[in-house]
């Protein structure tokens, strides 16, 4: 990854507010002047915001969305690079800098409108409108999937194909010839008929005072030449040698080390500090205070940690220390059954007559299940390194929202948004979690009483306690079958409802249907945890989709097939998951094959996962994977995203519960919130389907279906149905009537 | 003042010897792909050689690194600079995602593979389980390992044909 010049950054001046932008890529009129002096070296020729041509012909692709390991700097510079037609040898990717320019217009669009393609003539109007919409909402986040189908489709290849048409533009008007007698191929614009042939960045600087135009055309898939490849991901051999750097390998001069203890009761205030406990101790700089917390300055991280262990300091209590797990579970289901009583549910889906079905039913199939709080836990623990200086606060940290960051940062100091200056480095994983801004905020609070630059670093038990984490939730279900089995009437009442809309619904032809939540706040933090609300949807459904078949006593895989028969590509993903699983071949003893079926964020993932239940501890033996994005930009990507998808979701199925004990996460590092390792992860096969749909998202869909396919495998196995997560809170070392025993 | 040799470097330094040999590298000797991920010898993220040895430095008091060779992922390349066979496999087989585990996973592979050279997955497992990846990168490890078990095993041939 390319660095930005900080002095091209400070002595360009930063873009001061009030100025009206347009669409980068789509809008007509050349947006570049003012972002200019951010990415030019003196020879660049700018095009737009999203890439420059240098004079050695070197494409420098410029990406408005952070790398957390998903592949998005990789994976938009190809859209770009194979729209222009240019020589992926000589493209390099830079991060957009935290800059409103870079307003991630595009994911405001694709939220707002579903990601529908608009007529031409309502294109410029959206754009003006959501541009500055998201503008005003600061958004260049990188999460919800949307990197590809989102900025990758409506800036990247628009951008590439806009500028190729004006380099050809360029060319034709110096070589004076008809611009449809020239061909393009690896940055390179030839001539045949005068055998005439040039770089690129010979028209680039004519080509930059034409007007791009608004909506070029785009190619078709059989044009593609490097989407749809594997090319090598351009930052992967900085993460060989140790030279990538993250947030926390931030190394400004004069360094030094906070670390920081935040109230454990989510909510409570700092009381007092007795400062002269640590007063003596080696290396201790500083102790700063925060309404909510209270950190130490030292030389060294260790050093400040030790300090901050020795230091003594009291919260105040507010109430909330008084909530147990318990308590929270007992309050899900006293509002879920008041919202009943009372008719306070809240509707999220409805067809059908509900209580016509339920009469004319042959069988009433009940069920309730429930997921705990989950922490996100990657591997690199919240930090951020702050430096006061010059009238600026200069910010070094990994974020998913760089551009709300920088406002979150300005709004807590008082200070204008221009006067941060925010380096987002490579995140060591986020899944949702570093779209929050608080760690960067108190580094940020801390660095205004001290004149050097510090770099706060949570610890690991920090981390885990002070997360925003996936709702802890209760789902109850009841569903109306026919005599032949085939649910005629689904009923689903959850609690705690967040995003997406959609999550869930469900797939299956069932006329009547009714799904409604209750909300049922708490002190808990919420935040977006890979996939979402998928996460638990998924589990619920799929589940239960699975005990309305054994209570039909039909094949679950077959049952499934059965009602999507009017749903093409959802049937196609189950099939070939089941196909390449071999589902009907027969499985050792105490091993079950389980199948679950999910769509989010316009993906389809079907799983069918393999379990061994070895004398009550469950081995995910072997996990096949069907996944249909419409069209894969980068296959060996997706894949890798699948099996990322897989491992995180097995770890959460198995082991991750985060709970609350006197009002505070009772759980502190891996030993107590464990992972999912190397021994035990199984063989994944992924296989794609490139069906032609709109594009959907990677990052997040490998997730949902994982724990309903592993339960309904451990059924397969023992016949003990799992409806409440964490699976390692189960004794399995006996066995019952299982869908073995039925199918 | 305590003297350390990491990656062939001396270092005289001025420290607390109880300090985690984790931070001395990381903020006094300024090498920063060696990763803090629990604290606790529960990641592997600060995994570095101690003698050829992987050890976790974020549990290993530098006092302890004093007389001895120390090897970070910096120090792995050969001298004329060409990435460890384990690198390059990493690479070919695109494992890392958000990258940040994977300095500790390379030092624990190439010391496997120090000790035995043709691991199967089993032995790959069993070398590799304190070693976590919260990305999930674990199906790709151990085809990087295998891969690069291979190309350990070829290179001398490889050598002696072009000498002959
Ligand atoms: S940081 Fe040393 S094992 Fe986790
Ligand atoms: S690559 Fe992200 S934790 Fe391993």
């Amino acid at each position: 990854m390319g660095k930005w010049s900080r002095r091209a950054f400070i002595s360009g001046g930063i873009i001061s507010g009030g100025a009206v932008l347009f669409g980068i890529a789509i809008r007509p009129g050349n947006r570049v002047a003012k972002v200019a002096p951010l990415i030019s070296d003196t020879n660049d020729t700018i095009f737009n915001v999203w890439l420059k041509i240098s004079p050695n012909n070197k494409i420098t692709v410029v990406v408005p969305h952070a790398e957390m390991g998903q592949g998005a700097h990789t994976t938009l510079a190809m859209m770009l690079a194979d729209e222009l037609d240019a020589d992926w040898n000589l493209v390099e990717v830079l991060e957009a800098p935290a800059h409103k320019e870079y307003a991630n217009y595009a994911l405001a669009k694709g939220y707002a409108l579903g990601d529908l393609n608009f007529p031409s003539w309502l294109v410029d109007t959206i754009d003006g409108f959501f541009l500055t919409a998201t503008q005003a909402i600061n958004l260049q986040i990188t999460g919800g999937s949307t990197a590809v189908r989102t900025t990758g489709k409506f800036a990247m290849r628009v951008a590439g194909a806009s500028t190729k048409a004006v380099l050809l533009e360029a060319a034709a008007s110096t070589w004076n010839v008809p611009t449809d007698e020239l061909t393009t191929k690896n940055s390179i614009i030839q001539h045949t008929e005068s055998s005439r042939s040039a770089p690129y960045s010979e028209f680039a600087a004519i080509a930059a005072q034409l007007k791009q135009p608004v909506k070029p055309n785009l190619k078709m898939p059989d044009e593609f030449q490097i989407m749809g490849t594997n090319v090598q991901r351009l930052d992967i051999p900085s993460k060989v040698d140790g030279s990538a750097k993250f947030g926390i390998d931030a190394r400004p001069p004069s360094l030094k080390f906070a670390a920081i203890k935040t109230a454990p009761v989510f909510g409570t205030k700092l009381k007092s500090v007795d400062e002269v406990s640590i007063q003596n101790m080696p290396g201790v700089r500083k102790v700063i205070q925060l309404d909510n917390a209270v950190a130490v300055i030292a030389d060294g991280y260790w050093q400040a940690e030790n300090a901050l262990a020795a230091l003594k300091f009291v919260f105040e209590d507010d109430g909330n220390e008084l909530v147990e797990q318990s308590d929270i579970f007992k309050q899900f289901e006293n509002d879920m059954n008041n919202a009943i009583k009372n008719s306070a549910e809240i509707t999220d889906f409805q067809k059908g007559d509900i209580n016509a079905a339920l009469e004319s039913a042959n069988h009433i199939v009940e069920a309730e299940y429930r997921v705990p709080y989950l922490s996100h836990a990657p591997m690199e623990p919240m930090n951020c390194t702050a430096w006061v200086h010059d009238d600026i606060c200069e910010i070094w940290t990994g974020s998913q929202d760089p551009l709300g960051f920088a406002a979150q940062i300005a709004d807590a100091l008082e200070i204008d948004v221009g006067n941060v200056l925010l380096h987002n480095e490579f995140l060591g994983g986020a899944f949702g979690r570093r779209a929050f801004s608080d760690y960067a905020i108190q580094a940020a609070k801390i660095a205004t009483e001290v004149p050097y630059p510090i770099q706060l670093i949570w610890s690991r038990e920090e981390d885990m306690r002070h997360d925003y984490y996936r709702q802890a939730s209760i789902s109850r279900f009841e569903a109306a079958l026919d005599n032949s089995g085939i649910p005629i009437a689904w009923i689903n009442q959850y609690v705690e409802k967040h995003d997406p809309v959609e999550a869930p619904y469900i797939p299956y032809a069932i006329d009547n249907q009714h799904i409604h939540f209750t909300e049922s706040k708490t002190h808990v933090p919420w935040g977006f945890w890979r996939s979402v609300d998928h996460s638990l949807h998924a589990f619920f459904t799929e589940s239960f989709i699975d005990e309305l078949a054994f209570a039909a006593t039909k094949d679950p895989y077959a049952y499934r097939r059965d009602l999507l028969a009017d749903s093409p590509r959802f049937l196609h993903a189950l099939d070939t998951a089941a196909k390449k699983s071999n589902w009907d071949s027969p499985l050792p003893d105490n091993w079950g094959r389980g199948i679950a079926i999910h769509k989010s964020f316009g993906t389809i993932v079907a799983q069918v996962i393999e379990v061994e239940v070895l004398e009550g501890r469950v081995v995910p033996r072997r996990a096949i994977c069907a996944v249909d994005a419409g069209f894969a930009m980068h296959p060996n990507g997706m894949e890798a995203q699948m099996e990322s998808g897989i491992v995180y979701g097995l770890t959460a199925a198995l082991y991750s519960e985060i709970t609350i004990q006197h009002g505070a996460v009772a759980q502190s590092n891996f030993h107590d919130y464990p992972m999912l390792r190397i021994n035990e992860s199984p063989i994944i096969e992924t296989y794609i389907i490139n069906g032609g749909e709109q594009i959907g998202g990677g990052g997040e869909p490998g997730t949902p279906a994982v724990a309903p396919a592993l339960v309904n495998a451990i059924f397969n196995a023992t016949g003990k149905r799992i409806r409440q997560l964490p699976i390692r809170l189960h004794d399995l070392s006996t066995k019952e009537l299982s869908s073995k025993d039925v199918a | 003042m305590l003297t350390l040799t990491i990656n062939e470097d001396r270092y005289d330094l001025d420290i607390d010897p109880q300090t985690p040999l984790l931070w001395v590298i990381r903020e006094q000797v300024g090498l920063t792909g060696t990763k803090f991920g629990c604290g606790i010898a529960q990641c592997g993220a600060c995994t570095v050689h101690l003698d050829g040895k992987p050890i976790r430095s974020c549990t290993t008091p530098v006092f302890a690194a004093v007389g001895r060779t120390v090897t970070t992922i910096e120090g792995i390349k050969n001298e004329s600079g060409e990435l460890h066979p384990v690198q390059q496999a990493w690479i070919e087989e695109q494992v890392p995602q958000c990258g940040y585990c994977q300095s500790g996973q390379i030092m624990s592979a190439i010391a496997l593979l120090q000790k035995n050279p043709l691991p199967d997955d089993t032995d790959i497992d069993n070398a590799m389980r304190g070693n976590i990846c919260r990305c999930g990168t674990y199906p790709r490890i151990r085809k990087g390992i295998q891969r690069a078990a291979k190309m350990i095993a070829i290179a001398p041939q490889k050598k002696k044909t072009i000498d002959g």
